[in-house]
This record gives C-alpha cells, sequence and structure tokens, in this order.
C-alpha cells in the first residue's frame, strides 16, 4: 500500500493532529493562562476547516473498510462548519465557566474525538469501522452532557446519556450481528444481495432502532429533553445538530446502497415512524417553558421531517435530505445560540423570561426569529425551501396523504415557534432582560449562522451541487 | 431591471432604506417616497400595458424568465395581463393610503412601516408572478408580517386574533401546498417536463381523476384567504384587532390574493375539475354571501361590521369565479377591485373615527354628522358605495356578477344567483343602520362635541382612496376594457 493512500484520510488525521496538539499545550501552558487555549483551538479547528474545502480524490483503505467519496467529503465540510459555530458560540462560556475549573483543553479534546467518530462513523465500509466510529462520536458526549460538575441536573443529564446510548449501541450491534449471520460479511459491498427474510428483518429493525436513537426518532426520543435541558448549550446543540447529522447521513447511505433491497419494508417503517414523529414532537413542545427543551422538541419533530427525504428512495430525496440537513444546522445553530448568549449573561432559560426582549436586545431578537421562522419553513430564508423540497421528494412517489399530514404538522409547529416570536415581540416585561453587548466570538457565529440561513435557501447552486454528489444513488 | 421586477425591488430597498433611518421623521418620509414611487410605478405600469397590449396579444406581457431551481424546474417567471395590473395599481393605492393613515403610529414606527412594507412586497411578488413556486413564496411572505403587525400595534384581544389568522392562513397555504404539488406532478400528463410554470401547465391536459381529487385542495387553500364560508372566522377577528392600516391592507389588497389564486391557478389550470365541484362551493360560497350580510346586520362594532360586510361581499367573487361565464368573472375582478378601495376606505374612516372618539360601538355613538363632517360625509359615501348604488364602483361589480350568474340556465344556479341578490338589500339595511345610527341625530355625548378636525395626511389618505372609487363607477369603460381583454384570452 502506498503511504500516500493515506492523504485518503486527511481529515481524520488532521483532526487527531488537532487532539494531540492540544493535549500538549494543556501540559506546556501554565495555568494562568490557560484562556489562551480558547483561541488556539478554535484557530486550529478554523484552518481545518478551510483546508477541509480542498479536492481530494476518492478511494478506500483498509481493504474496504474506509471509503470516502465525494459526497462524504462533503458531508466532513458540513460537520465542520456546524462544530466550527458551536465553538464560536461556546467560546465566551469556555472562558467564563469552564477555565477557571481547569477544565478548557479537555472540552476540545472531548469534541473533538467526538467529531472524529463521527467522521469514521459516515466513511465507514464495513460495520466494524461504523460501529468503532458510533461509539467514539457517541462516548465523549456523555462526558460532555455532564460538563458542568456542579450542577446536578448536568450530571443527571450525563448518565441518562451513556446509559440510553449503551442501550442503543448494544442493540444496533446485535442487530449487526444478526445481519452478519444471514450475510456471512460484514462488509457494506457484500451485504447489497441479502434477502428479506424473517431474519435480515429482525437484525435491520434492531440495527435501525440503534441508529434512531441518535436522530431522536419516536419512540427512540426519551432521553433527548432531559439531556439537552442538563447538559450545557454547547453540548446540547452539538447534539442537536452535528451528531443528529451525522446519523441522518450514515442512515440515508445504508438505506438507500446496502438495505435497498429491504426498500419494501423499510418505506412502510419509516411511514409510521414520521408520522409518529411529527406529531410527537409537535404535541410536547407546545406546552414547554423552557427553552432548552423546547428546542428539544422541535429537534424531535424536525428529525420527522427529514424522513420524508429518506422514505422516497430517490436521488431526489436524498439530496433534499442533506440540504435539509443543512439548512437544520444552520437555524438551529442560530437559535441554541441566542438561547447560550442570554443564558450566559443572565443565567435565564425560560420563554417568559424572554418577555419585551426586541426593546432591549432587538438584534438577538431578529435572530432569534429568522432562526425560528427558517426552523418553521416561512419564506425567504432557507427552512421554507427545504420543507417545499422535502414534500415535493416525498410527493414524487406519490406519498400526498404523508405530504398532507406533514404540512399540517408544519402549521402545527408555527404555533410554538410563534410563541417564543410573541414573547420576544409582543408581550411586556416589567423586568426585561437588559442591554447587553455580545463578544466577538459570539457575534461571529451567530452572523455565520443568519448569513448561512439566507444564502443556503436564494442560492440554488448549492443545491444542485449537492443533487450531482449523490449521482451515485441515480442508478 | 424589467418593469415588473421593480415591483420586488424597489420595497426592498424601501426596506433597507428604512433600516438605516433614525428618528420618526426620516422613517416616515421614507415609507412615503418608497410608497408614492411605487404607485407612479404601477400608473406607469397601466400606460405602458396599454402600449404594449394594442400591438402584442399573447396571454401575458411583459414576461421574463429565470431558471432558479434546476432539479425541480423552478424558475423566476414574472408576467402580467390586464388582471394582474388593475390589481397591482389597487395594492398601490393601498399601500399609499395606509401610509398616511398610519403618519401617527409612534410605537415602534421603523418596524411598523418595515412590516407593512414587507407585507405588500408578497402581495406584489404574488400578482406577477406566473410560476406556481415563487407565488407560493409570495403569499406566505404576504401573510407572516400580518402576525406581528396585529400582535404588536393592534388592540383588544390582539395575541389571540394575530394567532388565529397566521395560523388558519398558514394551515391554508398548507392544503395549498399539497395542491400545487399535485398540479406539478401532473403537468407532465402530455409526455413533457414537470413545471411550475402556469402557462406551460395551462396547455397541459391535467387527468381529470387528478383535477377531482386537486382542485378542492386548491381552491380552499385559496379561498380561505377570501373568507370562503365557514373558513372566514380568522377574519371578522383579525381585522377587530388589528391597527388601521393593516385592516386596510389587509381586507383591501390580501384578501384579493384568494380571489386572484382561484382565478389564476385553480380554474385556469384545472377547469374539469372545477365544474365538477362547482356546485358544493357555490352553497358555501353562497351562503357566505348570505350570512356576512346577516352577520354585518347584528354587530354592533363597527370593524365587525365591515368585517363580516367583507365576508359577504367577497364571497360575490368567490360565487362569480364558480359561473365560468366571461361576465360573471369580468364581475369578480371589479368586485375585487371596488371591495379593495371601498373597504379600505371604510377602514380608514373607521381608524379615524376610533382615534377621537375611543369607542367602535355605534350604539354609543351618534350625531358624528355634526361634529365630524368631514370623515361623516365620506363615511356616507363610501357606504353608498358598498351598498351598489349606481355611480360608484360597487354597483359596476355586482351588476355583472348577477348578470353573469343568471345567465347560466340550469335551476340551481338561478336559485343560488336569486338567494345571493337578496344579500344586495340586507346589505343597505346594515349599512343604512350604521349610518343612521352614529351618523344621523342628536350628539350623544357631550365630549364628542369638540373632537379634533381631520389632519392633511388623513385627508390625502382619504382622497387617494376615494377618488378611485367615484372614479370607477363614472368611467368604468378603461378599466373594466383592461380586464376584459385579459379575460377573453384566458377562457380560449
Amino acid at each position: 500500500m502506498d503511504i500516500s493512500n493515506f492523504l485518503l484520510m486527511r481529515q481524520e488525521i488532521m483532526l487527531l493532529s488537532i487532539v494531540l496538539l492540544l493535549i500538549i499545550a494543556e501540559i506546556f501552558i501554565p495555568n494562568d493562562k490557560k484562556s489562551s487555549i480558547v483561541h488556539f483551538a478554535i484557530f486550529l479547528f478554523g484552518i481545518h476547516t478551510i483546508l477541509g474545502f480542498v479536492e481530494l480524490s476518492e478511494g478506500s483503505l483498509f481493504g474496504g473498510s474506509f471509503q470516502t467519496t465525494k459526497l462524504v467529503y462533503f458531508f466532513k465540510n458540513v460537520l465542520n462548519v456546524g462544530v466550527l459555530i458551536v465553538l464560536l458560540q461556546s467560546a465566551d462560556w469556555i472562558q467564563e465557566k469552564v477555565v477557571n475549573e481547569n477544565k478548557g483543553s479537555e472540552f476540545f479534546i472531548l469534541l473533538f474525538s467526538s467529531l472524529l467518530g463521527m467522521y469514521f462513523m459516515i466513511s465507514a465500509g464495513d460495520f466494524l469501522m461504523f460501529y468503532i466510529g458510533l461509539e467514539l462520536g457517541t462516548l465523549p458526549v456523555a462526558a460532555l452532557a455532564a460538563y458542568e460538575t456542579s450542577k446536578r441536573i448536568s450530571s443527571e443529564s450525563g448518565i441518562k446519556f451513556i446509559l440510553s446510548a449503551a442501550l442503543a449501541s448494544g442493540t444496533a450491534l446485535f442487530g449487526v450481528s444478526l445481519l452478519y449471520a444471514t450475510s456471512g460479511s460484514i462488509f457494506f459491498a457484500d451485504i447489497t444481495t441479502i434477502t428479506a427474510s424473517n431474519l435480515t428483518i429482525l437484525g435491520f429493525v434492531l440495527f435501525f432502532s440503534g441508529l434512531a436513537f441518535k436522530i431522536s426518532i419516536v419512540p427512540f426520543h426519551f432521553w433527548t429533553a432531559d439531556v439537552y435541558e442538563g447538559a450545557p448549550i454547547s453540548v446540547s446543540s452539538y447534539l442537536s445538530v452535528i451528531s443528529k447529522g451525522a446519523a441522518v447521513f450514515i442512515l440515508m447511505i445504508l438505506l438507500f446502497t446496502v438495505l435497498k433491497p429491504l426498500m419494501h419494508i423499510w418505506e412502510n417503517m419509516i411511514y409510521g415512524l414520521t408520522i409518529a414523529t411529527m406529531v410527537i414532537g409537535n404535541l410536547f413542545a407546545l406546552r414547554q417553558q423552557n427553552m432548552k427543551r423546547f428546542l428539544a422538541f422541535s429537534s424531535i419533530a424536525q428529525a420527522g421531517f427529514i424522513l420524508l427525504g429518506i422514505i422516497s428512495g430517490t436521488q431526489l430525496g436524498a439530496t433534499t435530505a442533506i440540504y435539509f440537513v443543512l439548512v437544520y444546522i444552520f437555524s438551529n445553530l442560530a437559535a441554541f445560540g441566542v438561547v447560550q448568549a442570554i443564558s450566559l449573561q443572565t443565567g435565564k432559560e425560560n420563554m417568559d423570561d424572554y418577555n419585551g426582549l426586541y426593546r432591549t436586545n432587538p438584534k438577538l431578537s431578529l435572530v432569534m426569529m429568522l432562526a425560528l421562522f427558517s426552523l418553521a419553513g416561512i419564506p425567504p430564508v432557507a427552512g421554507f425551501f427545504g420543507k417545499f423540497f422535502l414534500f415535493t421528494s416525498a410527493a414524487s412517489e406519490g406519498y400526498y396523504l404523508l405530504v398532507f399530514i406533514a404540512a399540517a404538522n408544519a402549521t402545527i409547529s408555527l404555533y410554538y415557534y410563534l410563541l417564543v416570536v410573541r414573547a420576544m415581540f409582543i408581550r411586556k416585561n416589567d423586568n426585561p432582560i437588559p442591554f447587553f453587548n455580545s463578544k466577538i466570538y459570539m457575534r461571529l457565529g451567530l452572523i455565520v449562522s443568519v448569513i448561512g440561513i439566507f444564502v443556503l435557501g436564494l442560492y440554488s447552486p448549492l443545491y444542485d451541487y449537492i443533487f450531482e454528489l449523490n449521482g451515485f444513488l441515480n442508478q | 431591471m424589467d418593469i415588473l421586477s421593480l415591483f420586488v425591488v424597489v420595497p426592498v430597498l424601501t426596506i433597507l432604506g428604512l433600516l438605516l433611518t433614525k428618528g420618526l421623521a426620516q422613517v416616515r418620509i421614507v415609507s412615503m417616497v418608497g410608497s408614492i414611487i411605487q404607485l407612479g410605478m404601477a400608473i406607469n405600469l397601466v400606460f405602458a400595458y396599454f402600449r404594449e397590449r394594442a400591438i402584442n396579444d399573447s396571454v401575458m406581457l411583459f414576461t421574463r424568465d429565470i431558471l432558479w431551481f434546476q432539479n425541480f424546474n423552478i424558475h423566476y417567471a414574472i408576467g402580467v395581463d390586464g388582471i394582474s395590473v388593475a390589481l397591482l395599481l389597487l395594492t398601490t393605492i393601498v399601500v399609499l393610503a395606509g401610509v398616511f393613515i398610519s403618519w401617527k403610529v409612534d410605537d415602534l414606527p421603523k418596524e411598523f412601516f418595515i412590516s407593512l412594507l414587507v407585507l405588500s412586497t408578497g402581495v406584489y411578488g404574488f400578482f406577477i408572478s406566473l410560476d406556481l413556486f415563487t407565488m407560493f413564496v409570495f403569499y406566505e411572505i404576504a401573510v407572516i408580517p400580518m402576525y406581528l403587525l396585529i400582535g404588536i400595534w393592534g388592540t383588544g384581544p390582539k395575541e389571540y386574533s394575530a394567532m388565529k389568522l397566521t395560523l388558519m392562513l398558514m394551515g391554508a397555504s398548507s392544503v395549498l401546498l399539497v395542491g400545487v404539488l399535485g398540479i406539478y406532478f401532473n403537468s407532465n400528463a402530455d409526455g413533457g417536463e414537470l413545471t411550475f410554470n402556469i402557462l406551460e401547465i395551462a396547455k397541459v391536459n391535467i387527468p381529470f381523476e387528478a383535477q377531482k381529487l386537486f382542485f378542492p385542495l386548491t381552491f380552499v387553500g385559496f379561498a380561505v384567504l377570501g373568507a370562503l364560508f365557514p373558513f372566514h372566522t380568522w377574519s371578522p377577528d383579525g381585522h377587530a384587532s388589528a391597527p388601521t392600516a393593516v385592516s386596510m391592507l389587509h381586507a383591501g389588497v390580501l384578501m384579493k390574493l384568494g380571489g386572484y389564486g382561484i382565478f389564476r391557478v385553480a380554474l385556469f389550470l384545472m377547469p374539469e375539475g372545477a365544474m365538477d365541484w362547482s356546485w358544493f362551493f357555490i352553497i358555501l360560497s353562497a351562503t357566505g354571501v348570505i350570512y356576512g350580510a346577516f352577520g354585518a346586520l347584528r354587530q354592533t362594532d363597527l370593524k365587525y361590521i365591515n368585517a363580516y360586510s367583507s365576508v359577504s361581499h367577497l364571497g360575490m367573487v368567490l360565487f362569480a369565479l364558480l359561473m365560468f361565464n366571461k361576465t360573471a368573472y369580468n364581475g369578480a375582478i371589479l368586485q375585487s377591485l371596488s371591495h379593495g378601495l371601498m373597504t379600505a376606505l371604510f377602514f380608514a374612516l373607521i381608524g379615524m373615527i376610533y382615534g377621537r372618539t375611543h369607542t367602535r360601538d355605534i350604539t354609543k355613538l351618534g350625531g358624528l354628522l355634526k361634529v365630524i363632517p368631514f370623515i361623516s360625509v365620506i363615511y356616507v359615501v363610501a357606504g353608498m358605495a358598498s351598498l351598489g348604488l349606481p355611480g360608484f364602483s360597487g354597483f359596476v361589480a355586482e351588476m355583472n356578477i348577477f348578470v353573469g350568474a343568471f345567465q347560466n340556465e340550469q335551476l340551481f344556479y338561478r336559485i343560488a344567483t336569486i338567494v345571493s341578490v337578496s344579500a344586495i338589500v340586507v346589505t343597505a339595511v346594515y349599512t343604512l343602520r350604521v349610518v343612521g345610527i352614529m351618523l344621523m341625530g342628536k350628539v350623544t355625548n357631550p365630549e364628542y362635541l369638540d373632537l379634533p378636525k381631520t389632519t392633511w395626511f388623513e385627508k390625502t389618505g382619504i382622497l387617494l382612496l376615494l377618488i378611485p372609487v367615484v372614479g370607477m363607477g363614472v368611467a368604468p369603460l378603461w378599466i373594466s376594457d383592461m380586464v376584459m381583454d385579459s379575460i377573453k384570452l384566458f377562457m380560449q
């Protein structure tokens, strides 16, 4: 094997180097200058993100267990941009709260390790690599969720996450072993020939449940709200966009290529799950007061919409699902960013605390409004285009009834998104959140998300680009 | 830049200008200048239209087509016919009048005018769109600012009304969405490409089964905005809570999107489905006409009276659209225009009365003709237009509608027509009832004896609306010609 082949793993190698550099820096930077590690980490990751856009050849390594295509590469870039925004938005929190407890560099090390796991998961060419990636992507997050050790609720959320994640991984692994039993191979390329026997179906369903946990599809969503509420906001936003996005991506690739022979089974399954996920997510979101729980249930409902793109099983659907995930990353991060900024400044996280926010902090309120409109699917922001295309791709396979239910759910979701808008713009408050200026990193994070929200929708070549990347599905 | 895209660009530029303003005076000037430019553009468009129509007999003029999302074959496609030109002109007039009437808004004025302009951008975009996707985008852009406009600057149970209005209209748009997708996926029925372009789809025969399924969805999706009974309930509540200018735009312009959308999309693309379903929707719209009229008869709040009267008048529009003949179509469009101007005028006057007396309850008002003669006289004039007195716009419109409707010889249509016509009598009753109680008689409340005089901006706003109301009644031919030309081309 030529050593230059390792360049196919460039993203992984770079990220690993960053983690190692951070460990070295942690050793050599004196305690009173620890806050500089935040700048260092963000700087390194920024470079990593930019270098990610350099073209790379396609190919596979280790006898096919590690694969990289343009699409996978594109998705790693998407994850990078998302993580970069998360970092920008959490920089202030780390500097003010975490560094004092001497845990600054660990935060980055854990976060990047988890991202590394996601990389391996989406590049996997066999179930072994997939499972390693899944675990590496999950375990550090449990530590991150319990990061605010001074708060009981944070430790609780860490425990909840690790327990349910372990159960989900176990289930997925059992499913994988059943699939192995029927097909005799763990390589994706060999499994494409499976037929629908009872054992394969059982294996597939168990495997699917494991991934459904990460995407928080109903009925595997119970951990979501509690973990989001307890974990630090940076970790919640990481969980809600990056972890979910990566899982959607690999699920889609597997369903569309490896598990294509089972399509008539997973179609029906996803049909039911889509409806359940949208309806349950929406119904629970209606009455939430805590913004983090609110966004948790909204993200469950959004997962239901993502499934609309997957169910069609076409290139159009796959493209739209990826596009929607991209849009969702920016919209959700903008919303989490505002929650983060306000929570950091005042410690307030309830919807009632947002009453009258527009009069004191107009810019933050506008960002929040745009983010919520994008999540609700109101033009001209990107969420509208994402939802419209999802509906179109589902309707292209004749799922009109499903589209109808989904559109009705979009209207229901508009109700609770408008509740936040109502709090910020319409309600009066005797004791509003006072005016404050966000620091530079937070501003940058919010500006990037808002630009994303607008550009992704109105700038159509991006959609065409993803469509071309998906060409391999066009068989 | 083409003459139509300006209708989107200029409001957007005005919004950007507003973002830079500081202080109330600058906000007022920028929004006024912006809306005057828009009115100028609309008048210019009318003349350009007549010039172009003389040499060009294609259905749509000034067309332009830019590919947007190629995988869905979505285009930014625009073009106008006489109907859209007339409605654009109406919109610019109402927007400008609305800006004048809102001169006194002092709570968050910048945000108020920005929302108003976002709304009008959506409306302009809707009227010029030839692509179902673009049309749908603009439809939603027009609806969503209503939430903030009513929620922030409204009165009474504003949170409830704003939420109800937004959810009902957005719910309607999700029904419409399914209809639009149904049309889209049947647009290749003749073997061509899938397309959202209305003119392209019109050449295709959408299978009858699909029409039967998707016509009612499309129709209802638009008709909710046109206050079709029983989906009209958002409208009275919304009007009652909305600030004056918003009521004007809402009744004057936004509700017209419904009738226009039905005409342009539902009827144009799925005529056989329309025939098949017409009996059902005729019953609903005729019920709306009667129900709205009797509703207005029982209300005591001025805004509710006019909101129910809108339900009745717009019911006539939907009713006429289902009659499938030129005269009735012509009447429907004229009624849209006439109602737009007249209701905007009504709401402007109600806003002024409320601003002075602080009540909209007609039982508490009386003898206003003596104390605020200007407003009162115009109110009487608007009332006469509303009950369809010859010489005003309402007469021309209703005449066309009922003459057209009566041309259908089947018994069912005849009965429906007779039932609807009877609403005109009720309209006269409730209009005269308000005039009698509120304007005539003695001044009941001594506090009303010295009410503030009308200001220049109020007068300007009112005259802007009054002149076309009278103009359409006295000289209806030029506008009726413009509409009729387009209907003829449409019927082919």
